[in-house]
């Protein structure tokens, strides 16, 4: 170790001083403001803690944190509710694009090769314009005198205009359409890289084209789909702006009653509680995935 | 020839605008070791995969048994294939992937640990069967490779280039241990390789293919010592080439080294241009002029290789040409150093001819 250069150490250093900085500081802030109270103030909320009030200072300012706000999100269901909500959206909503995205990529890992690069250019297309935009592109789609409507009594299929937005229908459709991409390109890479040969060999043992897919193919694609799966679950839970702007008002995912503690009831402390106790929860399948990769990783020696 | 047991009959595949096997003939008999042997792009492994239900004939039909296979899919061809990569299943341990063609044969579960574990002692694969492929040696991998596609006890087992990936003692062995597994087991093998050492070592029938067709088939001796072709002939290991005109007693061929006796003429005419092979090991070398019943020629040692059981010889002839020879060193054999004037002799029995 110690023949290893200044310039060594600040480069392995690096990705740790960001993660610190970051991320840990910012989060160890709004742990602490989790366990304040809200209060008429500029930070709204107390304690604070001063420097110049010396020890002492410190003391008030460690029996001033109490845990107060996570016994509110336990006792006010509204809070239990918008996680539930957020953990349902998140996990059809991902569901959905599995069946979709699954599909799609195995027709891309199976075109011809000259063809793939444009293929996935075309996934990754939409990204080019503003995420904003995008959904508000699907409001104009969805709504009354809308595209989709149009489109759908032009065919005879419905007599008089559905209502779409705001609905969960408008949510799933937004979410879907614009994290489909986290989900196809995971897929894609997975499924790229199989061995066409493995294809053969099983149909040589004697296994028709169908169940190979489901002996081969599909167990081969296990890593793609636990990376798709996170890449989409994950910042669907926390998502905001889709059901905000696309859906209805009865839906409340965890990221809008973050929104509200935060901005409308200024209430910081139980936002921060919100929030903390979201990544606690996603935490839960990172760490599965951590394990996966462990795994793979030491099997693979 | 017994009834063949696989028969090519005026096989063509074509790939856009290239022929890679052309209106090919091939019967293969049970029990036998065939060595497909040609350069790479000769179209041996698309005859072998045209075997295996991979590839589709344009033309002409495969018969297995004296049945016609072009409407049989691969999964149901009673033919099993090892891959030049192995293709194992990296998601399977060893013993589900030899089991794995089983499975598909819906045995029993009993039955399928029996076989399974048949395999992995025949192929010294004991206390593996857990592994994954990854956690294998390549030799290893090889081995699991072949005990998953004879496991299905095939007609015919086929094996696409099976020793490429090994290094070259493990090569050795294994192409030993290949040649006693079929006079074991009693399959029919058909081996693809580019590689002659390991189709002469293995095979009991060579059939050598270049530009998609058949050249030349036979037994390995048959096909060393006497090559139909100079092409055959260059390619089965070194040969000597010399170009002249058969007499008229068909009995001598004149060349531009001189004039040698040969024993006979291969049905060609007097006056015929035809090459006389001769391989490196059929020649000796001494420093006078050997009796007048054996043919010899005058050069210089250009240049010595020794390989320890053998040393090759290059030769320097008056034209400029140079001629192979390879000397066995045991116990009395004459040395030769760069610079030393020598005969090269031969008998005419030892020498071929070759019309083309």
């Amino acid at each position: 170790m110690s023949d290893r250069s200044w310039t060594t150490r600040l480069l392995i250093l690096a990705p740790y001083l960001w993660l610190v900085a970051l991320f840990l500081v910012p989060f160890l802030i709004v742990f602490k403001i989790s366990l304040s109270q809200t209060a008429l103030a500029q930070p709204p909320y107390l304690p604070v803690f001063d420097v110049s009030a010396g020890l002492s200072g410190a003391v008030d300012f460690l029996g001033g944190l109490s845990a107060d706000n996570y016994r509110l999100l336990g006792s006010d269901t509204i809070y239990i509710f918008s996680y539930l909500k957020s953990l349902q959206i998140a996990a059809v909503s991902t569901a959905i694009m599995l069946v979709i995205g699954y599909p799609v990529a195995y027709g891309m890992s199976r075109a011809r090769r000259a063809w793939q690069p444009l293929l996935v250019m075309l996934i990754i297309l939409p990204f080019w314009t503003s995420f904003l935009i995008r959904i508000y592109a699907w409001i104009n789609i969805l709504q009354r005198d809308g595209l989709l409507n149009q489109v759908l009594m032009a065919l005879g299929i419905i007599d008089e205009p559905v209502a779409w937005l705001a609905s969960d229908t408008a949510i799933y459709i937004g979410i879907v359409y614009s994290y489909l991409p986290f989900m196809v390109l995971p897929l894609y890479a997975a499924l790229e890289k199989i061995d066409y040969t493995l294809l053969e060999a099983a149909a040589d043992l004697g296994c028709p084209r169908w169940k190979s897919f489901w002996l081969v193919t599909f167990p081969l694609s296990f890593p793609g789909i636990a990376a798709g799966f996170l890449l989409c679950f994950i910042p669907i839970v926390g998502e905001f702006v889709a059901p905000d702007l696309l859906g209805g008002s009865e839906t409340l995912m965890i990221g809008q009653t973050l929104w509200t503690e935060f901005f409308s009831n200024k209430d910081w402390p139980a936002a921060s509680a919100i929030a903390v106790v979201l990544l606690t929860l996603l935490l839960a399948p990172i760490l599965f995935y951590e394990r996966l990769q462990q795994r793979a990783l030491t099997e693979n020696r | 020839m017994r009834r063949p047991l696989v028969r090519f009959e005026g096989v063509s595949k074509r790939f856009g605008g290239v022929t890679a096997v052309d209106r090919l003939t091939l019967d293969i008999a049970p029990n036998e070791f065939f060595a497909l042997l040609g350069p790479s792009g000769c179209g041996k492994t698309t005859l072998l995969r045209m075997l295996a239900g991979f590839e589709t004939p344009d033309e002409g039909r495969i018969l297995l048994d004296g049945e016609d296979i072009a409407a049989t899919p691969p999964h149901q061809r009673p033919v099993n294939m090892m891959f030049q990569s192995y293709a194992l299943f990296p998601h399977l341990s060893v013993e589900s992937n030899i089991a794995f063609g089983l499975r598909q044969e819906k045995q029993s579960k009993d039955e399928i640990a029996t076989r399974v574990a048949a395999m992995l002692v025949l192929l010294h694969l004991e206390g593996l069967g857990r592994r994954k492929p990854d956690q294998l040696s390549g030799g290893q991998r090889q081995r699991v490779a072949l005990a998953r596609s004879l496991v299905k006890r095939p007609r015919v087992l086929l094996l696409d280039e099976p020793l490429a990936a090994l290094d070259k003692k493990l090569r050795g062995q294994t192409q030993f241990e290949l040649a006693e597994l079929q006079r074991k087991l009693g399959t029919s093998f058909v081996i693809v390789t580019h590689d002659q050492d390991e189709a002469m070592i293995m095979a009991s029938r060579i059939g050598v293919m270049n530009h998609g067709k058949l050249i030349q088939i036979g037994a390995p001796a048959d096909v060393y010592e006497r090559p139909e072709s100079r092409w055959v002939a260059g390619f089965i290991g070194d040969v000597n080439l010399i170009e002249g005109g058969l007499e008229k007693s068909r009995k001598i061929i004149d060349t531009a080294h001189g004039q040698f006796r040969i024993d006979n003429a291969a049905g060609a005419m007097a006056g015929e241009r035809v090459w006389l092979a001769l391989r490196p090991e059929r020649l000796s070398l001494a420093t006078k002029r050997p009796s007048a019943r054996n043919n010899s020629i005058v050069g210089t040692v250009h240049d010595v290789a020794f390989l320890g059981d053998t040393s090759i010889y290059h030769v320097r002839l008056a034209s400029g040409s140079r001629l192979i020879v390879s000397a066995s060193n045991g116990g009395q054999a004459a040395r030769f150093s760069a610079g030393d004037k020598v005969w090269a002799s031969w008998t005419p029995d030892a020498a071929v001819v070759l019309r083309r």
